[in-house]
């Protein structure tokens, strides 16, 4: 018999400290097979934010730089531009990204800068426990928005892979979900191709994922997984919105 | 012919492996771990095939699979 | 002995060279006024030795475009003015909080809010007592000269290299507009090796730069390492004396008003007076020790600054019991003459 499915290198063999079914463990072990496949691990240098997240560098077997809150891209191009034959990328909430980080997202985007950001999109501020973030959905319940998100009185999620996509220096930009195993195989490939991207130096990658926050969303991690599918798909469309590599794309 | 192995002291009992098996052979039993979490094992060991989507679908890497 | 390469320099202008001799490869910045000379240096020359120059979207953009250079060990400089270094203060406590080294400079305008464009010398606090969150310092150097401009923060990167540290240089709009002439340095910044830097775990351990500490206790610890360095930073001390040997008075001034205040102190020595002038030139660490020994034979001292009253309160803590301290102080908005502070000078000589 072979090994088919173990622990990638580039995760440090320690228990997570996440909640039971938040996607997180997921996305980071993707992020680490990633890692592995393009033997990247040496050669990479994370700009990590705030948040659940905020441990990369308990769990990531490779250099971390601790950024403050929304300024990872910042960060990110710091590190880059002084050492570009590194691999460089983010890993952001939708706070650190969507809310206070969105002006450093946009504009590392804009400069092209050749970095990854991963973008981890749960619809709430998980860390803090609950709050409203910019991509809640109408009639959420959140702590800060208790009698649930009114358009009217706190404005429309953002969708932040759209508005990546429309940045003339973004090379590559999808969303996905790891919430079906369907979903995951794909978030797979746009993941290994927002890295492609950065190792063959075309630019600036993105990649958007729907994510679950059982706990905050106060549901069990099959509901929350259903609620990624029936809820958050159709606002938040799965796909890639710009494929610059792609000879026929826009 | 496959083999799955839980490292029991890391699940979390989140149950999405279970949901992940086409075969639907695994379950959320009633041990608790080291951590208090109820954890995932397989029932049906025979007809595992490695298709490993458990494993993938795992948020806490509990999961390894020989084929 | 070759003849010194002297030329006639913009103090901003001056800031740029400065850095660019000490090996700064790497700028972050965003206009503002009055020290938009800086970028503009830099956007124009850093290319041709490989450097790299990037207008940043905002201020808070370009100080962690700072730190994430300085954590992989390059050395790299941001500049701004009194609003934008306000937008700074996070990244340099995190910078600060995590030991990574980078140059501020501060070319300090008028104040609070959009204030105005003249010189100031308001940002004393902001600079000295951390501007940004907890306990933490930063070195500052508070030159008076465009020659100053450039050896101050030629000499700004090696202390930031030397202590892990962000260090701020403090000028204000009248040393980054005025134009002298000034000897240019050879270039040969002093190496230092940097095991901490992050250059991808190749050939070591992954390692990782923080300032976050929730276990219990290490935050503590973490907080009084960065005590001891902040003690061990005292031998940086430097100040300037000018005709305190026999002086009755001593006048204490930083930067630009120090400058004026030279000729103040040359009327009122040519009228008889006997005042010196005691220059601070780091201003953290502030030069407590030498004002204090000052202060043992010179009983009588005067402050004055650009703003409502910051350095005065250093001045106080410093000198001796019983020594009186006077003070002038003039808010942004007005330059004082010499003549001005020469007749500030009269009205409180004894």
């Amino acid at each position: 018999m072979k090994q088919v499915f173990k622990r990638p290198q580039s995760l440090k063999d320690v228990p997570f400290h996440f909640c039971p079914g938040c996607h997180h463990g997921v996305i980071h072990r993707l992020v680490a097979e990633c890692l592995d496949a393009y033997e990247l691990r040496e050669k990479t240098i994370c700009a990590a934010s705030v948040g659940c997240s905020v441990f990369m560098y308990d769990y990531f077997d490779i250099d971390v730089c601790e950024s403050p809150h929304g300024r990872a891209a910042a960060v990110a191009t710091g590190i880059k531009r002084t050492r570009p034959e590194n691999f460089v990328f983010t890993y952001q909430g939708d706070g650190d990204l969507a809310a206070l980080g969105i002006a450093e997202g946009i504009h590392a985007a804009n400069r092209g800068e050749n970095i990854t950001i991963i973008f981890v999109n749960n619809t709430i501020y998980g860390m803090t426990g609950g709050q409203m973030a910019p991509t809640t959905m109408q009639g959420q319940t959140t702590t800060t928005s208790p009698y649930g998100r009114d358009f009217a009185r706190e404005g429309y999620p953002i969708r932040m892979a759209e508005l990546m996509s429309m940045v003339e220096g973004t090379t590559y930009c999808s969303r996905v979900a790891v919430n079906t195993p369907k979903n995951l195989m794909q978030a797979k490939k746009a993941l290994k191709k927002a890295f492609e991207v950065q190792i063959n130096n075309l630019g600036f990658s993105f990649v958007e994922f729907l994510s679950s926050c059982p706990t905050n969303w106060k549901m069990s991690s099959e509901k929350a997984n259903q609620r990624i599918q029936d809820e958050l798909i159709p606002y938040f469309p799965l796909g890639v919105f710009k494929d610059k590599t792609k000879a026929d794309t826009n | 012919m496959a083999k799955v192995v839980f490292q029991e002291d890391r699940c979390k009992g989140c149950g999405l492996c279970v949901l992940a098996c086409p075969k639907k052979g695994l379950k959320v039993s009633r041990k608790l771990n080291n951590q208090g979490f109820p954890v995932a094992r397989i029932k049906d060991e025979e007809n595992c095939n490695g298709c490993a989507l458990c494993a993938e679908m795992c948020p806490d890497v509990v999961i390894e699979v020989w084929k | 002995m070759s003849k010194p390469q002297i030329e006639l320099v913009n103090g901003n202008e001056a800031i740029a060279r400065g850095a660019m001799a000490a090996g700064c490869k790497f700028y972050f910045g965003y206009p503002i006024t009055p020290q938009n000379e800086i970028p503009e240096y830099m956007a124009k020359h850093l290319p041709s030795v490989g450097g790299t120059f990037i207008q940043a979207e905002s201020e808070i953009a370009s100080i962690n475009m700072l730190l994430g250079a300085g954590s992989t060990g390059a050395r790299a400089m941001t500049s701004s003015s009194s609003p934008g270094i306000s937008l700074k203060q996070e990244g340099i406590s995190y910078m600060a909080g995590s030991e990574i080294p980078g140059v501020i400079v501060n070319m300090s305008r008028s104040g609070p809010g959009l204030g105005g464009i003249s010189p100031s010398q308001g940002d004393y606090f902001q600079a000295t007592r951390g501007g940004g969150h907890g306990d933490y310092r930063t070195i500052v150097l508070a030159p008076f000269s465009v020659q100053e401009n450039y050896d101050l923060t030629m000499k700004a990167f090696d202390l930031a290299d030397k202590y892990r540290n962000p260090v701020m240089v403090l000028g204000d709009a009248l040393l980054g507009q005025m134009k002298e002439p000034i000897i240019l340095r050879s270039p040969s910044p002093e190496k230092f090796e940097k095991p901490w830097a992050l250059t991808g775990a190749k050939g070591r351990k992954s390692q990782f730069i923080k300032s976050l500490y929730l276990k219990e206790g290490l935050l503590t610890e973490h907080n009084w390492k960065l005590f001891q360095k902040y003690q061990q930073m005292k031998a940086e001390v430097a100040y300037q004396t000018y005709l305190v040997e026999d002086a009755q008075m001593v006048v204490v001034s930083f930067g630009s008003v120090a400058r004026i205040i030279k000729s103040s102190i040359n009327m009122a020595r040519e009228q008889g007076m006997k005042v010196g002038l005691f220059r601070p030139i780091t201003l953290y660490p502030y030069p407590e020790e030498p004002l204090k020994h000052l202060s043992a034979k010179i009983r009588h001292f005067f402050v004055v600054e650009l703003n409502t009253g910051q350095m005065v309160e250093d001045v106080k803590l410093a000198v001796e019991k019983g020594s009186e301290v006077d003070f002038y102080g003039r808010p942004p908005g007005s330059i004082p003459t010499p003549n001005d502070l020469f007749e500030e000078i009269k009205k409180v000589y004894r």
